[in-house]
């Protein structure tokens, strides 16, 4: 098969799986005990009438094969309701611009903590079973274990009042320039990027050291010994590049992870992205937008997914495409 | 076949064999649990686990504690304070008791969620991985789907959309968090199924329902220990944060739900740090406990690991 039918067929079956989920979502939604408008308005002066016009106007009157092909219409074209706080405000919109705002805090820890992992990785495999692989092995399990909005209180409680509490700007700041305004946010980044990294670290410490130590096992490895290469040559090229392969599609399996990190970390700094979005959904019982942060959290997945499928195939050439 | 046997030399076969059974399963258990001594790792991590399970059992013998007791005189009362080891909370009750008490919640919560999980998960497993072709072509595209949905997004929805509830936090954990279990549990199977005793054992007339929970099921159970043991840190994890997140049930006391209310309460800028860091610090102990065990479970059953 070729490379452009496997990249078609990739596509395509993310989009099936994106178009199940959506069933999901709308199944759920409607399954789940409990009357969405009851709940929404639980006033008990309103009148049935009332209540039949409100059900009217949300469209929940209709019968439910035409209130599913309405939903998932609109969902394909990011069309996804209103928001019932925020002052009716349409969801996508909302969500659109928070998303830009948690890709600046995840992508900014991602990468510095795939760099720190991979080198400390490297290390603990290099030493493995002597007292560094254990310090370093021990504290990347502590840090996997700790709850992630707790590292974050801990950092609060620690460093208040010498950093921002919270938010991506100084509220009513007036700033000279681009540069200002960058400093700033770099300022208020600093920390929250800290935990998330510090959190996201770990995980890659463990895979990448176990990755290691499968690849050093290699034949090649053995070849490479026998040539004579120093310690330092053989990890260099020959193994550190290959023991990386796998942290391709860990990354982008584990987004989940990553995502369960970023709500946490933004509710506790009051960073305004889609986590802190869906905290304050929570709150407000604001169902439309915590759907709509749920499906656009699980379509980014599935392109994660996808890209890092193809990529593997370029990046490992024993992967053969069949 | 041999003919049944009848009388005082049936019982008596009976009784040997069921002896050799339990002695032969004395010796497994026995080399496994000396294997766990060897590990350091595996040590200390029953250890913690140990420690936790006797507070949690322990607690309600030892010290009283009404969750309304709310005393306005007593609101964040520092450490080491008369009465108080650990101070008290925004409405003036006493931390260390909240904090006893929410182990008993956190771990059942950690052990009821991953006890629905790996019911679900060694299912498909088993089912997928023992029958093949179509059923398992179906049930893995259907646990594919369940890997790459963001599970903290979709827990927070259908809890949301369910309501807090002790009882809907369990089941919205155990729903979410079976799909490792269940690839294990196929890829598991898949080479099992090709071995010669399951052949010899279908070869004299055995049904699938027999070779299933007469040689597939112990062969996978002890690796599944440890998978179950790894997947109660993270549900107990899991719990805390949704709690954290204030979809915990508000008529008990976790350690995650200790959490958010003094993340609500504001605790840090207050200074109390005696109210969130014991809460935070038992769930990191109680999981590293869980990581360590389940870990060093692992490297003794799991084959894989075996060979080096």
């Amino acid at each position: 098969m070729e490379l452009r039918t496997y990249i078609l067929r990739r596509a395509a079956t993310a989009f099936a799986v994106f178009l199940i989920i959506l069933t999901l979502n709308f199944i759920i939604f409607h399954t789940i005990p409990g009357d969405p408008i009851r709940t929404l308005f639980q006033d008990p002066r309103i009148s049935p009438e009332d209540m039949a016009q409100l059900r009217h106007g949300f469209g929940l009157d209709k019968p439910l094969m035409d209130q599913y092909l309405i939903y998932m219409k609109n969902s394909l074209t990011g069309e996804m309701g209103r928001s019932f706080s925020y002052y009716g405000d349409p969801v996508g919109d909302i969500v659109k611009e928070r998303l830009i705002n948690t890709l600046i805090l995840v992508g900014s820890a991602s990468v510095l903590a795939l760099i720190m992992g991979v080198a400390i990785g490297t290390l603990a495999a290099w030493k493995r079973n002597t007292k560094t692989d254990f310090t370093l092995l021990g504290s990347s399990l502590f840090l996997y274990s700790m709850p992630t909005f707790w590292l974050g209180m801990l950092m609060l409680f620690a460093l208040s009042g010498s950093v921002p509490s919270g938010g991506m700007y100084t509220p009513g700041a007036n700033y000279a320039g681009f540069l200002d305004r960058f400093l700033d946010l770099m300022h208020h980044l600093l920390v929250p990027m800290t935990v998330l990294t510090l959190v996201l670290f770990g995980q890659y410490v463990m895979i990448m050291r176990s990755s290691l130590i499968d690849v050093l096992s290699e034949d090649y490895i053995v070849t490479a010994n026998a040539k004579g290469l120093t310690g330092k040559n053989i990890l260099r090229h020959h193994a550190v590049p290959n023991a990386m392969l796998p942290l391709v599609t860990i990354t982008a399996i584990n987004l989940s992870f990553v995502v369960g990190g970023a709500i946490q970390t933004e509710t506790v700094f009051s960073w305004p992205g889609i986590g802190r979005l869906m905290y304050d959904a929570l709150i407000t019982r604001d169902y439309p937008i915590l759907q709509g942060c749920f499906l656009v959290l699980t379509a980014v997945a599935l392109v994660a997914n996808f890209i890092a499928d193809i990529a593997y195939v370029f990046l490992d050439p024993r992967v053969k495409v069949r | 076949m041999m003919p049944p046997l009848t009388g005082s030399k049936a019982e008596l076969f009976r009784t040997t064999r069921r002896r050799e059974a339990i002695v032969r399963y004395w010796k497994r258990s026995r080399k496994t649990l000396r294997l766990v001594w060897r590990s350091k790792m595996g040590m200390v991590g029953l250890m913690i686990l140990i420690a936790f399970l006797c507070i949690a059992l322990f607690t309600p013998i030892f010290v009283h504690f009404d969750r309304n007791a709310f005393n306005a005189e007593e609101i964040f009362l520092p450490a080491l304070s008369k009465h108080h080891l650990l101070g008290t909370d925004e409405v003036g009750r006493d931390v260390l008791s909240e904090l006893l008490y929410g182990s008993r919640i956190s771990l059942f919560v950690g052990v009821a969620a991953s006890a629905i999980s790996v019911l679900i998960g060694g299912s498909i497993g088993v089912f997928s991985g023992y029958y093949g072709r179509l059923a398992d072509e179906g049930l893995m595209r259907f646990t594919d789907i369940f890997l790459v949905i963001p599970q903290l997004p979709f827990m927070m929805l259908l809890a949301a959309l369910a309501g807090p509830s002790l009882q809907n936090i369990i089941i919205v954990i155990g729903a979410l968090s079976w799909p490792s279990t269940a690839r294990l549990v196929r890829s598991q199977i898949i080479t099992l199924k090709e071995r010669t005793f399951i052949e010899r054992a279908r070869s004299i007339g055995a049904g699938d329902g027999h070779i299933i929970r007469k040689h597939i099921l112990p062969n996978v159970i002890p690796l599944m220990f440890a998978n179950t043991v790894l997947i109660i840190a993270v549900a107990i994890l899991t719990e805390s944060t949704l709690a954290f997140l204030g979809l915990g049930d508000p008529l008990v006391i976790s350690w995650g739900s200790m959490l958010h209310y003094a993340f609500t309460s504001l605790a840090m800028s207050n200074g109390a740090w005696w109210y969130f860091v014991p809460p935070g610090f038992c769930i990191a102990l109680v999981i590293l406990g869980f990581t360590f065990f389940g870990y060093a479970m692992d490297e003794i059953l799991n084959p894989r690991f075996r060979r080096r």
